[in-house]
């Protein structure tokens, strides 16, 4: 222990010595998280807490994708972003308070989307992935390229008042397309520019999410795999649900059918005509 | 008139008379396509849900499509 302790910097020994002090941590651990790469895909409303809560603990390289600029209505819940930075790309005013809150920390902005043409690359130069976008299509594509590149992916999603997380091990427990299979009809599930999102709520799963990336940088037991954890904030209460590997999952099960990455684009703009036969309500 | 039974529904015991997993999904207005279902265990493909015939002590979980994040 005090040998692997020597390797940091007086002011390192500081900043991290409430985590070194957990047995589970250590200098051994907190020497794994500053050698860490984590990809967060979104700098929003989990991407923020994820970040923020990285980037303290230490986590070496932080890279960041997103294509978006920072907008009014994103403040009440992505607590990266400041009043001044309104307009500004959201993986730049990301990059400056990360590297603000810790600057032993890397972080690597991409300011783009994610795309079936990037993503295999991308995933490739990280250990972790985690998944804080708010839209279908490119959760689906992050599961296969998290599947693809056997890349462990932290689920996370949001809705009005409920959140729910999941832990994918590729090829070990339960991926994203276990439970389901492919993306909902366009414009059936809203998103929360449409139906609304406690801003709270964001904190509550994305800081779950980075709870878990430390967990599985430090080789602890028990990541939150093989079960899907909701958290329902009106009711003030959580739940587990476990999910079993699907033998029939597209991409992960004994017949997989599918080889190669592609976004359902299409999907993203376009109405439902058939689909709309009912109003179910997800809350 | 049929008569209840009671299924297990998101952790919550409750009666209903749904013979299949589409008419409990019918009863309470969930459209189909807006959940997996997961029955005593498995997760159902969706053109089951009509053939998928409900018992007394069947486990349902409803598991909602969520993004989030971003935008
Ligand atoms: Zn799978």
């Amino acid at each position: 222990m005090m040998v692997k302790l020597m390797r940091f910097s007086e002011t390192q020994i500081q900043r991290y010595s409430r985590h070194i002090l957990l047995p589970e941590v250590g200098g051994k651990g907190q020497a794994a998280l500053l050698k860490a790469r984590v990809l967060v895909i979104g700098a929003g409303g989990l991407g923020s807490p994820v970040a923020l809560y990285l980037a303290a603990a230490g986590i070496g390289t932080i890279g960041l994708i997103d294509g978006d600029v920072v907008d009014l209505s994103n403040l009440h819940r992505q607590i990266l972003h400041h009043t001044p930075d309104v307009d500004r790309p959201k993986v730049a005013s990301a990059q400056a308070k990360l590297t603000a809150l810790n600057p032993d920390v890397t972080v690597v902005p991409h300011h783009e989307r994610l795309t079936a043409d990037n993503a295999l690359s991308l995933f490739e130069q990280y250990d972790i992935v985690i998944d804080g976008t708010d839209n279908f299509p490119t959760k689906f594509l992050a599961n296969d390229a998290a599947i693809f590149t056997k890349r462990p992916l932290i689920h996370g999603g949001i809705l009005r008042f409920v959140g729910q997380v999941m832990t994918i091990l590729p090829g070990q427990s339960a991926c994203y397309r276990c439970i389901f299979k492919e993306p909902p009809p366009a414009g059936l599930v809203p998103t929360c520019q449409e139906a609304g999102v406690l801003g709270a709520l964001a904190g509550v799963i994305g800081t779950i999410q980075a709870t878990e990336a430390i967990k599985l940088i430090l080789g602890l037991p028990q990541p939150l795999t093989g079960r899907l954890l909701t958290y329902d904030a009106l009711a003030s209460s959580f739940r587990q649900i476990t999910v079993r590997r699907n033998p029939k999952c597209p991409i992960c099960g004994e017949q997989p059918t599918i080889t190669t990455l592609t976004v359902a684009e299409q999907q993203v703009c376009e109405l439902p005509t058939a689909a709309l036969l009912s109003n179910g309500g997800a809350a | 008139m049929s008569s209840s039974f009671s299924v297990i529904v998101n952790g919550k015991e409750e009666a209903t008379t749904a013979a299949s997993v589409m008419e409990l999904l019918q009863i309470k207005k969930v459209d189909p396509h807006m959940v997996s279902v997961e029955y005593n265990g498995e997760i159902l493909d969706r053109t089951v849900f009509p053939s998928t015939h409900l018992k007394s002590g069947d486990k349902i979980e409803f598991l909602y499509y969520m993004g989030g994040g971003t935008a």
